[in-house]
């Protein structure tokens, strides 16, 4: 076992880190939360140039060929600074949908272009009705000529009112809850018969809700076999997590490290209040929390990557449940610990805070996670062998 | 980062794991399974057979009677023991005063103390704890003065786990009255059993068992060639002897034992036609107290895999030990939960009750204990604030 970067790593951490610190820190996700998309397509390329989308990607598809955990180290970072680019809907969602389904043509005419930051990419499967659960989809494509004709509506749609292209998620056959019958389509943003509104989150950012009115699309545009996506989409929403894992981590480790920075400055009672025993106990718990937290985003990072699905399915929902019950620790002490002010918008914690809780939300919720945990063949088997 | 052991290490597990199979005596092992209490003579038991292989201190240098293995091997070594449910040891002699003794102590006392550690022939406890000096261990009163070649001790220590079966105990005494309280403590070994004047009192728990007890100096005379370190030097040992102690309570492998038993319970608790694990609720908290002892693990594969690469544990200790220690105290909160009034029991009913029946709410009243021993969790927080976040003094 060895939990250390490699000198590769190191580099990619630092650069990321230096441009979060320098070019894309809070002060300009205050500014980007006033602007249609909330991001910046020109930092995007940006990314793009300094090879950050392609890290995950094998090098056959245009990309580094690292591992998930070179992503997750960059999200990470990103959610140290609030960096509102939608790496995860369009490098996690759309590009790996795109990399893991797609045929060569379909990887160089959507997948590159993303990898250099010309494009963004997002993937729809949240319905209204859906919850979490990926099987639920009342959106239909039906053969239209040589292509499909897709119906339906999307919420929740990261990236959704701004992307380039869209994967969308269609029943070709079955009915609501059937896990055949579930195929991927690429949609252009552009499509006649797609509505798009953009949809304001309690974390500052923006999601796409869809309508798709008969939206036509070619047989080039069906994204790997017809009505054998739900395993596709199970990973892809596995990694989301690991990588909302990830970038929450970010989040809470700088609102643990600005209580603790506050504490030592905010004077009551003529002295620090950093000097109260009860805060005092309250950042230690924070700390342990932060330092959980972080083993278990290391998990997930590198359980993203596996290939038996259980295992993946087990450790990376132990995370995503686990980065609920302490970051919420860390979350609520933060914004208690900094009194007053910490419920202002001008502060800075809440804007972390409101940011944790949505990455909580999204892609399986701690009961979610914790209940799918509990119904795993692994679990299974230990209550068996105990 | 890679978190796979390889070809060797999982060879090494297969070893470790069919040795543990054939040599535990079944009824120790149906014990720990019921999460029974171990009576001192079982724990011995078992010591001495890890003993006889040759495994019974694998975190001590080869050259004193470890095994030569790495970190990793360590560990695999303790998770096999925990998948196994084998009786934890008696911490005192392997964890703690025999490491110490390694680091500090004479080629003389390695030489009187370790092998009779290693052999299970010696018991340890530990005196640090008086009855106004627990959390204030720095407080501590218990004198020591010097006459020829002895320290003659006057003086009394509380919780001291386990000395009535002890032989030996490690103190921590003043040996300097004025100046700064850390700078008059020395560390000495006192022969619990042959020395007049030491007397040893059990208390009753609230589990119902004895395991700790009252100890008292009156003139008691201890060699100074029993003194570990320098005179007036004890604070230092006693603060590398705490961070040892503390990486043991975190109980990583204890909470494994308890997850099982919980399992077990779910299984055989009856909810009308089926068992309490078909209750989803119940599942689920199962689930997420698999998930938090699995972030427990984590951060603790993350020490180890630091300590493999030769960095030593800083403080960062305290925060398994309050996290472990909480999770521990969990595991039985939820077996009273899931057995209902058959949790309600008491271990003097004997075997008209399954023995699980009869050890529970001993077990949830004793690891009460675990949140206060080895320094209390709110001195760990206090840790935490001044030495790794540095948060200002009173």
């Amino acid at each position: 076992m060895n939990f250390d970067l490699t000198d590769e790593q190191k580099m990619l951490v630092s650069a990321v880190g230096k441009f979060v610190k320098n070019e894309s820190n809070v002060e300009r996700f205050r500014k980007a939360r006033t602007t249609a998309a909330v991001w910046d397509k020109a930092v995007w390329k940006k990314m793009g140039d300094n090879g950050w989308m392609g890290v995950a990607f094998s090098e056959a598809d245009g990309g580094f060929g690292g591992s998930f955990v070179d992503a997750a180290l960059i999200l990470e970072q990103f959610g140290r600074g609030l960096v509102p680019e939608p790496y995860i809907a369009s490098v996690i969602l759309g590009g790996e949908a795109i990399a893991s389904a797609g045929t060569k043509e379909q990887k160089e005419k959507f997948l590159a272009p993303m990898i250099e930051g010309a494009t963004s990419l997002a993937l729809a499967y949240a319905e209204n009705q859906s919850r979490y659960n990926l099987n639920d989809c009342l959106t239909k494509a039906e053969k239209s000529g040589s292509g499909w004709k897709i119906t339906g509506e999307k919420r929740w749609v990261l990236n959704g009112h701004a992307a380039d292209q869209i994967v969308v998620a269609a029943r070709t056959s079955g009915g609501q809850f059937d896990a055949d019958g579930l195929s991927l389509f690429i949609v252009d943003g552009n499509a006649a018969g797609l509505e798009r509104t953009a949809v304001s989150g309690m974390d500052g950012h923006k999601t796409g809700w869809l309508k798709l009115k008969g939206v036509e699309v070619g047989a080039d545009r069906l994204l790997g076999g017809a009505g054998k996506a739900l395993s596709v989409l199970e990973r892809l929403v596995d990694r989301a997590a690991a990588a909302a894992c990830a970038e929450s981590q970010g989040c809470l480790q700088e609102l643990f490290e600005r209580t603790v920075l506050y504490l030592k400055q905010r004077e009551q009672f003529g002295r620090p209040i950093g000097s109260f025993q009860v805060l005092q106990h309250r950042a230690a718990d924070m700390f342990a929390q932060v330092e959980l937290c972080k083993s278990m985003m290391i998990l997930a990072a590198i359980k993203a990557d596996e290939t038996d699905e259980t295992e993946r399915k087990e450790q990376i929902s132990a995370a995503k449940a686990y980065l609920t019950e302490g970051g919420w620790v860390v979350q609520k002490q933060a914004i208690q610990l900094h009194g007053g002010i910490g419920i202002t918008d001008e502060q800075d914690a809440g804007l972390f805070f409101k940011r944790v809780r949505v990455l909580q939300g999204l892609f399986g919720d701690a009961d979610h996670h914790i209940s799918r945990f509990s119904k795993l063949a692994s679990f299974e088997r230990s209550l068996k062998s105990a | 980062m890679d978190m796979s052991f390889t070809p060797e290490q999982i060879r090494f597990r297969e070893e470790v794991r069919q040795w543990i199979e054939q040599a535990m005596p079944a009824p120790i092992r149906k014990k720990a399974q019921n999460g029974a209490h171990f009576e001192h003579e079982e724990q011995m038991e078992w010591h001495k057979t890890l003993y006889k292989k040759g495994w019974v201190a694998p975190h001590w240098p080869k050259e004193v009677g470890g095994t030569g293995w790495d970190a990793t091997q360590r560990f695999i070594f303790n998770e096999e023991l925990s998948r196994a449910s084998a009786p934890p040891l008696s911490p005192f002699g392997l964890a703690m005063v025999g490491p110490l003794i390694i680091q500090f102590g004479t080629p003389e006392q390695k030489t009187r103390y370790l092998p009779k550690i290693l052999a299970g022939e010696e018991v340890w406890c530990q005196g640090y704890s008086e009855p106004n000096s627990g959390s204030d261990l720095a407080s501590l009163q218990l004198k020591a003065e010097k006459d020829g070649d002895n320290y003659v001790l006057n003086g009394q220590k509380t919780w001291t786990t386990h000395a009535q079966y002890a032989d030996w105990i490690f103190v921590l005494c003043r040996t300097k009255f004025d100046g700064k309280q850390q700078e008059g403590i020395t560390f000495l070994l006192c022969d619990v059993k042959n020395t007049p004047g030491i007397t040893v009192k059990p208390f009753m728990t609230t589990g119902g068992t004895l395991a700790f007890s009252e100890t008292w100096f009156e003139n008691a005379r201890v060699p100074q060639a029993n003194r570990v370190g320098p005179e007036n030097g004890g604070w230092t040992m006693a603060k590398a002897l705490l961070g040892h102690e503390r990486t043991t309570i975190a109980g990583v492998g204890e909470i494994r034992r308890y997850i099982n038993l919980i399992k077990r319970i779910a299984r055989d608790t009856k909810v009308g036609t089926g068992s309490l694990l078909e209750d989803p609720a119940f599942r689920a908290r199962i689930a997420a107290l698999e998930i938090r002892h699995r972030a427990l693990m984590m951060a603790n594969y993350r020490t180890l895999a630091s300590a493999q690469l030769g960095r030593a544990p800083g403080p960062e200790s305290s925060i398994l030990k309050i996290v472990g220690s909480e999770i521990q105290q969990y595991c039985y909160e939820l077996m009273m939960d899931a057995m209902g009034h058959n949790a309600l029991g008491w271990f003097d009913s004997g075997e008209i009750l399954p023995m699980h029946e009869q050890w529970v709410a001993s077990q949830f009243n004793y690891l009460r204990a675990t949140t206060i021993y080895g320094g209390s969790n709110e001195i760990q927080r206090n840790i935490i604030a001044k030495l790794i976040l540095q948060l200002p003094g009173a």
